[in-house]
């Protein structure tokens, strides 16, 4: 989708750090981006599964991927890398993720004030139109976000 | 309460209690979010974990399955470096819904370092 878009924020600069996170366990790693959009990916694997019964993934980790990516999104929108903290996050898991699938993570930053963010975002495993989950939360600036 | 394997990746190890077990979360690399601190991804999964566990141990012997609707996560602290417990608390049982909700905390449970309210759906 976007190839670049303007922003003082090197996002794939950043994934390619890679440095020792509980985002490098699960191996979240970047997809494309927007000026206040992200894209995350996730790929399957056995030692996420939450229901050994069925192969499904657990509900933890699609919820650090669509923390990561909305997080991601509001750095793309405020341009800078900002130390900022999760206020809070909800979740609709609108059906299971497939098991085998790749799931995809794009989180948006629809509004920026000074100390907080606004996200939403949502998450599939192949069809946009099909979404397995639906995020919407805040993040707060320390220091502030401009 | 048998952990699933994304138990194991977060270190996870199982206190027993009375109405639901205590779930215990290590600090390291595994679950870090910025340099010094546990990831809100880790902790949003520890607080699933122990809402999970407070619902089979509610559900006791009964064979039902239990898919989780939605969670809400209020974060209040940033999590330090020492171990994270968590515990579910099962504020209703229903014959479709379950409604859940967990608490982390580092110190002290009245010092949560966040909390969450959950909904299951029951398939009995």
């Amino acid at each position: 989708m976007s190839e670049t878009a303007p922003s003082g924020f090197d996002v794939r600069r950043f994934f390619a750090l890679r440095y020792a996170s509980h985002g490098s366990r699960l191996g979240v790693g970047y997809r494309a981006h927007g000026p206040d959009w992200a894209e995350l990916d996730l790929h399957y694997r056995e030692d996420m599964i939450g229901d050994p019964a069925s192969g499904v993934l657990a509900s933890g980790p699609i919820l650090a991927l669509m923390d990561m990516a909305t997080a991601t999104a509001v750095w793309l929108r405020a341009g800078a890398f900002v130390p900022q903290a999760t206020l809070d996050l909800r979740i609709d898991y609108l059906r299971p993720a497939t098991p085998g699938r790749t799931v995809i993570g794009r989180g948006e930053c629809y509004r920026l004030t000074r100390s907080i963010a606004f996200i939403r975002g949502q998450a599939h495993d192949g069809d946009p139109s099909d979404p397995l989950a639906h995020v919407a939360g805040t993040f707060m600036a320390t220091e502030g976000y401009r | 309460m048998i952990l699933p394997p994304y138990g194991e990746l977060l270190g996870l190890t199982v206190e027993p209690g009375d109405e639901a077990p205590v779930l215990v979360m290590p600090f390291g690399e595994d679950v870090l979010g910025r340099p010094g601190f546990l990831h809100g991804g880790a902790i949003g999964g520890l607080l699933e974990m122990a809402a999970v566990g407070a619902l089979w141990q509610a559900l006791g012997e009964e064979q039902a399955q239990v898919k989780p609707i939605n969670i809400t996560v209020d974060y209040m602290r940033g999590g330090r470096d020492k171990p994270t417990r968590a515990r579910g608390s099962v504020t209703r049982l229903g014959t479709r819904v379950a409604n859940v909700e967990a608490i982390a905390w580092q110190d002290e449970p009245d010092r949560p370092i966040a909390a969450a309210r959950i909904n299951y759906l029951i398939v009995r």
